[in-house]
C-alpha cells in the first residue's frame, strides 16, 4: 500500500477556500472610480481632436487651470465655504428632524396618525415646487435658503427612518419585554439600531437631496455660493467657470454619498450582505 | 415550601380557538419540569402565558411566577449588532454586570469571545450564549420553549449535558417545553403532558434510576400523546 502513495502526487494539504457562488467577490478599493475615469477619457479625445467646441464644453484641463486660478484669486473656496456651510446646515436640520419624527410616529399611535399622514399627503408635491411658498413666507435669505436644503433633506430621512422603524424584528421587542428593558433602555438599544441602516440610506438619499435643492436655491437671488458663481460665470459666457462650478457640484455630490457609504460600512459591521 | 410556578384555570383562546381549558400547575423551587405535547397543543401558549407574552390572546386564570424569571426561545435571538458580551448583559446594570457576564459565558464554553458578532457563531454556540444571557441574570424560574429543537442531534447531546449542568449548578425550577419524549426523560424530574387544552399526564421520574425508569415512562407518555391524537 506504500506503493500507492509513491506513485500519488502529494496533494496540497490545505484546500483553497471554495468560492462563493452567488455573492460577489470583494470590491476592490477604488472601483467605483472606474466609471468616471472612462468618461473623462472619452470627454478629453473629443477636446484634444477637436470634436469639442471650446465654447459649448472647454477641455477638462481648462477646467483645470481656471479652478487653480479661482482659487488663486480666493474666489473658489470663498463660495465652496458658504455653498457647504449652506448644504451642512440643512442637512444637519433635516436630518435631526427627521430622526425625531420618525420617532415619535413611529413609536406612538397618535404620532403615526398626525405625521404620516401628513407625509403621506406632502410626498406627491415635489420640493421644488414649494420654493414659492418658502420665498413667501421665508424671505430670499439664508433662513429660505436652508429650510428648503432642510426639507429635502427631512423627507427621505423620515421615510426610511419610519419604515426601518415598522419593521422592526417582533422577536426582539419581545426579547426586550423578557428582559425587563426599560423604554429608555428598549430604544437605544433595539429600536435605534434596528432603525440605523435605513436613517443612513435615508441620508444617502438625503444627501444627494440637499446638493440638488442647494443648486436650485443658490440661483435665487444669491450673492455667494458655487451657484452664484454659475449664474456670473454664465453672464459672461465664462463657461470654463461654469464648468468648473459643475465639476465642483459633481465633486461634492460623489464626495457626500462615498462618506455615506464609509459611515455606512463602520456604523454596520455587524451584518453580512450581499454587497460588501 | 412556597412553589416557584403556581397557575389555576388558565384558560386562553384566540380568536375564535380555545387553545387553553383550565390548566393547573405548581411547580417547586428548583424543579425541572418538561412539558409535552403535540404540535399545535398549546406548549407555546402555556410558556408564553407564564412569561408575560401572551398580549394576543383572551383569557382568565392565576399565574404566579417569580420576579426573576428568563426566558430562551427556540431561536437564540440574540441582537446582531451587539457583541456577544453586551448581548448577554442587556438591561442589567451595575459595576460588575460585564463581569458576571464574562463568567456567564466562560460557563458555557464561550470565554473569549466576548467580542465576537453573533453571525460568527454557529446556531449552537448562539444557543449557548441565549442560555448565559438567562442564566446571568439568577433566574429563580427558567422557561425554555423547545430552546434545541433547531440545533442538530449531535450539537443537542451537548445542549442536553449543557443544561443539566447548569441547571444543577444554578438550581432555578425549569420549564422546558419540548416535543423530545427523550430529551424529556432525559432532563426533567417531572414530565408534565398538555392535550386537549389541559395537563393529562403528571409523571415523576426519579433522577437517581434514570435509565431504568425510561422504557417505562416512554411507554405510558407514547400512550398519553397517542391516545390524544385519536
Ligand atoms: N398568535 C396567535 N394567533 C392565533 N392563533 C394562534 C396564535 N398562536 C398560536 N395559535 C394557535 O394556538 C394553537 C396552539 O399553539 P401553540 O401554543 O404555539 O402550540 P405548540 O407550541 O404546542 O405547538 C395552535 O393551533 C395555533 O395555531
Ligand atoms: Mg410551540
Amino acid at each position: 500500500m506504500n506503493a500507492l502513495t509513491d506513485i500519488l502526487p502529494a496533494r496540497p494539504a490545505v484546500a483553497p477556500p471554495a468560492a462563493h457562488r452567488l455573492s460577489m467577490e470583494a470590491p476592490a478599493r477604488f472601483g467605483l472610480l472606474l466609471g468616471p475615469a472612462l468618461l473623462l477619457l472619452y470627454w478629453a479625445v473629443l477636446s484634444v481632436t477637436g470634436f469639442l467646441d471650446p465654447h459649448i464644453l472647454p477641455a477638462p484641463w481648462t477646467a483645470v487651470t481656471t479652478a487653480i486660478q479661482l482659487i488663486r484669486e480666493g474666489r473658489l473656496q470663498e463660495h465652496l465655504a458658504v455653498s457647504a456651510g449652506r448644504a451642512a446646515a440643512g442637512l444637519l436640520l433635516g436630518s435631526v428632524t427627521g430622526v425625531i419624527f420618525a420617532l415619535v410616529s413611529g413609536l406612538t399611535l397618535l404620532g403615526g396618525y398626525v405625521i404620516d399622514g401628513l407625509v403621506q399627503l406632502k410626498r406627491g408635491i415635489p420640493i421644488l415646487a414649494l420654493i414659492p411658498f418658502m420665498v413667501l413666507w421665508l424671505g430670499i435669505g439664508e433662513t429660505m435658503k436652508v429650510a428648503v436644503i432642510a426639507t429635502s433633506v427631512f423627507f427621505p430621512i423620515y421615510i426610511q427612518t419610519h419604515t426601518a422603524l415598522r419593521a422592526i424584528d417582533l422577536r426582539h421587542v419581545e426579547l426586550a419585554e423578557t428582559l425587563r428593558l426599560s423604554r429608555w433602555q428598549f430604544l437605544r438599544h433595539v429600536v435605534l439600531p434596528g432603525a440605523l441602516p435605513g436613517f443612513l440610506t435615508g441620508l444617502r438619499f438625503g444627501a444627494t437631496g440637499a446638493w440638488l435643492a442647494l443648486v436650485v436655491v443658490e440661483q435665487l437671488n444669491a450673492t455667494s455660493g458655487i451657484g452664484y458663481m454659475v449664474t456670473l460665470a454664465r453672464n459672461y459666457a465664462q463657461t470654463d467657470v461654469m464648468l468648473v462650478g459643475l465639476v465642483v457640484y459633481a465633486l461634492l455630490g460623489f464626495g457626500s454619498d462615498a462618506a455615506v457609504r464609509i459611515l455606512e460600512r463602520r456604523a454596520l459591521r455587524w451584518r453580512r450582505t450581499l454587497g460588501r | 415550601m412556597s412553589a416557584a410556578v403556581r397557575v389555576r384555570g388558565l384558560t386562553r383562546r384566540y380568536t375564535l380557538k380555545g387553545v387553553l381549558n383550565g390548566v393547573d400547575l405548581d411547580v417547586a423551587p428548583g424543579e425541572f419540569v418538561a412539558l409535552l405535547g403535540r404540535s399545535g397543543s398549546g406548549k407555546s401558549t402555556l410558556l408564553r402565558a407564564l412569561a408575560g407574552l401572551d398580549h394576543e390572546a383572551e383569557g382568565s386564570g392565576e399565574i404566579e411566577v417569580p420576579e426573576r424569571t428568563s426566558v430562551v426561545f427556540q431561536d437564540a435571538r440574540l441582537l446582531p449588532w451587539m457583541r456577544l458580551l453586551d448581548n448577554v448583559v442587556l438591561g442589567l446594570s451595575g459595576r460588575d454586570a460585564r463581569a458576571q457576564g464574562q463568567r456567564a459565558l466562560a460557563e458555557v464554553g464561550l470565554a473569549g469571545r466576548e467580542l465576537d458578532w453573533p453571525h460568527e457563531l454557529s446556531g449552537g454556540e448562539q444557543q449557548r450564549v441565549a442560555l448565559a444571557r438567562a442564566l446571568v441574570r439568577a433566574p429563580e424560574l427558567l422557561l425554555a420553549d423547545e430552546p434545541f429543537g433547531a440545533l442538530d442531534a449531535l450539537t443537542r447531546v451537548k445542549m442536553h449535558a449543557l443544561l443539566r449542568r447548569l441547571s444543577e449548578a444554578h438550581d432555578p425550577a425549569v420549564l422546558l417545553v419540548t416535543h423530545d419524549i427523550d430529551e424529556a426523560i432525559l432532563l426533567a424530574d417531572r414530565i408534565v403532558v398538555l392535550d386537549a387544552g389541559r395537563l393529562s399526564a403528571d409523571i415523576a421520574i426519579r433522577s437517581s434510576d434514570r435509565k431504568e425508569q425510561a422504557p417505562i415512562v416512554r411507554e405510558r407518555l407514547l400512550d398519553t400523546l397517542s391516545l390524544g391524537a385519536r
